[in-house]
């Protein structure tokens, strides 16, 4: 059986965050699930932290760190939004149909980061991945700079076509830098200069293409896109060159 | 030793600082209220400890009069700047900047603000110099030789309002409101390892320059003794200050471009310039090499205006924030898109500029 559901609109406007998001606190205390806020004008840390099946339909700006440490959600933001997205979130989803600023999923740990257009720099740092917890992070449009830094699990996937930025290489400078673990796929080609030290593009086997094509349909699904013109071009990835670089730093194995 | 108990359950202010920008191509002119509101929105990128705001086109009766915008400690150090500036400078009008008592600024220094000009046959020690370099040692001398005495700005037709406060206090104490300017750059301070004191709050402004900086400037002292060596001489105990100087010094004084002026301070990486074609190498190399004290280490998004443009720019690896954001004669450059939407909801284009790269907006006439 469904649980029952509880819907709130709420409107942000200028109310302080701290005071905006007592009262989503409050409200999910008692009972409420699905919010949807209005005028939202830079408020930060929107849903985070929660933990279980709740929806949030988001109208204006949300402020940095939109759904930190939440465990469950849905969050939808019907326009752009700031830095930190998903920072260190567990489970969940974000869809964001406009574009998104820095540090977008850092430390992410689980769920999915959806994004319609462009994205900042250092986008899916630190992503890590530990059993079934597999974060994932689609970019519609083009990414800055290090992309994927550091990064130890999940998936990037990097569309490049939803852009801004007609002139601008789908990816910035030092993609994948230091990375150890995860896989980011690319559609289309990846100038070689744009790549981390060590790193390489090459081409999607079958196995890739699975994986591609599951997140591709859940993703044009969320943003009412194509998935047919989206997989109509050829795809990259870009794999660590080592596995787990200072395993033997502290206790050799 | 033990950590208390719930260590990890406590109230933190995470901030960095704020910038606003906005620029009205056809000088159309923008009342205070607009960039005060934009700062008000991002009131938690600082702590209270330095607010400011640069405003361009606010004193068009003495427009062709340099205005210098003093802080002083005490009368002494009034009367100590007003000799000076009656010493270099022919004096048209002087007032007292208007503010109003505000309950969030207990104790401010006081401000005046003085029009002048340069005399055509001064006779002091700066006689040789040429005019802009004239008002330029007159501010260093001033800054370093009245004790408690601050120029606060010393362009034309522009001025910078700043102190300890949160921005939008900073403007109710400057009474910001009632000024309107066709260019605005505003700043939310928050400190991070020089002190939260009045002179040390953005914008830093030297002539007709002004500038507002999120971040930090870690090549703070090869900056400083390089234009220590070409006289400048800094005295606000902050390291944006720098940027002003350098921007007089490479922009003004060595001709060079405001996108070159960008690549000083944001260069690009050696294996980019390899990349280059043999021009673009040649220049860029000798820029490097030429103006390497120059380059900003650390950490920046600055916005740089003069009294007829606008420039963003960020760290080559952008450890800052920085969107631009157009709607029709307006040009917005910001920290955050919220406070863009706060005082503008409908926007014709929205973007983040690549880092390293200037976003330049002139005026059109």
């Amino acid at each position: 059986m469904a649980a029952k559901r509880k819907q709130k609109t709420l409107t942000a406007g200028r109310t302080y965050y701290r005071q905006f998001n007592e009262e989503i606190r409050a409200l999910v205390e008692d009972g409420v699930t699905d919010f949807v806020i209005r005028e939202c004008n830079g408020q930060r840390y929107l849903a985070t932290a929660l933990d279980g099946d709740f929806n949030f339909d988001i109208y204006g700006v949300p402020g940095q760190d939109l759904g930190a440490f939440m465990r469950g959600p849905h969050v939808r933001v019907h326009n752009n939004a700031q830095d930190g997205v998903g920072n260190t979130m567990d489970a969940g989803r974000i869809v964001i149909e406009g574009l998104a600023g820095d540090v977008i999923g850092y430390a992410m740990r689980g769920g999915d980061i959806f994004i319609k257009g462009d994205v900042g720099y250092r986008v899916g740092i630190h992503m890590k991945a530990y059993l079934e917890h597999q974060p994932r992070i689609v970019v519609g449009g083009k990414a800055g700079d290090f992309l994927g830094e550091y990064m130890a699990g999940g998936i990037i996937l990097l569309l490049g076509m939803f852009s801004d930025k007609p002139d601008a290489p789908v990816a910035g400078r030092s993609l994948g830098t230091g990375m150890h673990g995860g896989v980011i796929y690319v559609r289309g080609a990846v100038p070689e200069d744009q790549l981390g030290p060590g790193l390489t593009a090459t081409p999607v086997d079958s196995d890739d293409l699975k994986v591609i094509e599951g997140l591709v349909n859940e993703y044009a699904k969320e943003l009412k896109l194509d998935s047919k013109a989206i997989l109509s071009e050829n795809f990259v990835k870009i794999r660590p060159f080592s596995h787990r670089p200072y395993g033997n730093l502290y206790v050799p194995c | 030793m033990k950590a208390p108990e719930r260590y990890y359950d406590f109230q933190k202010d995470i901030s960095g600082c704020g910038i606003f920008g906005v620029i009205n191509r056809k000088r159309g002119l923008i009342p205070g209220d607009m960039p005060i509101q934009a700062m008000t929105c991002m009131h938690d990128r600082g702590n209270g400890l330095g607010g400011g705001f640069a405003a361009y086109g606010i004193y068009p009766e003495h427009a062709e009069k340099y205005c210098f915008h003093m802080m002083c400690d005490d009368d002494a150090a009034i009367k100590g700047s007003e000799e000076m500036i009656k010493k270099y400078f022919d004096l048209h009008f002087y007032e007292p900047i208007p503010t109003r008592r505000t309950l969030a600024i207990p104790t401010p220094p006081k401000f005046n603000r003085y029009f002048v000009t340069v005399p055509e046959k001064p006779e002091n020690e700066f006689r040789e110099l040429p005019e802009e370099d004239y008002v330029v040692a007159v501010v260093m001398k001033i800054n370093t030789a009245v004790a408690g005495a601050f120029v606060v700005s010393s362009g034309k037709n522009m001025g910078a309002f700043k102190g300890v406060g949160f921005p939008e206090d900073i403007a109710d104490f400057f009474r910001l409101e009632e000024y309107s300017a066709y260019i605005w750059t505003g700043h939310n301070r928050f400190p991070t390892n020089t002190p939260g004191w009045w002179g040390g709050a953005h914008p830093f402004t030297i002539l007709n320059w002004s500038i507002v900086h999120n971040g930090e400037i870690s090549s703070y002292g090869i900056n400083r003794r390089y234009l220590c060596e070409h006289d400048y001489l800094c005295t606000m105990m902050t390291d944006t200050e720098v940027v002003a100087y350098e921007l007089d010094m490479l922009i003004r004084k060595h001709g060079l471009s405001w996108e070159m002026a960008a690549k000083v301070f944001a260069p690009p990486f050696w294996d980019e310039i390899e990349r280059m074609d043999a021009e673009d190498r040649e220049l860029y190399t000798t820029l490097r090499a030429t103006y390497g004290p120059a380059m900003l280490n650390g950490p920046f998004a600055i916005l740089v205006a003069d009294n007829n443009r606008l420039m963003g720019l960020n760290d080559r690896i952008k450890l800052r924030p920085l969107l631009v954001a157009e709607k029709d004669d307006m040009i917005f450059m910001s920290s955050e898109e919220s406070a863009v939407r706060d005082v503008c909801p409908e926007l014709d284009r929205v973007w983040m500029p690549k880092a390293g790269e200037p976003v330049i907006v002139d005026l059109e006439d």
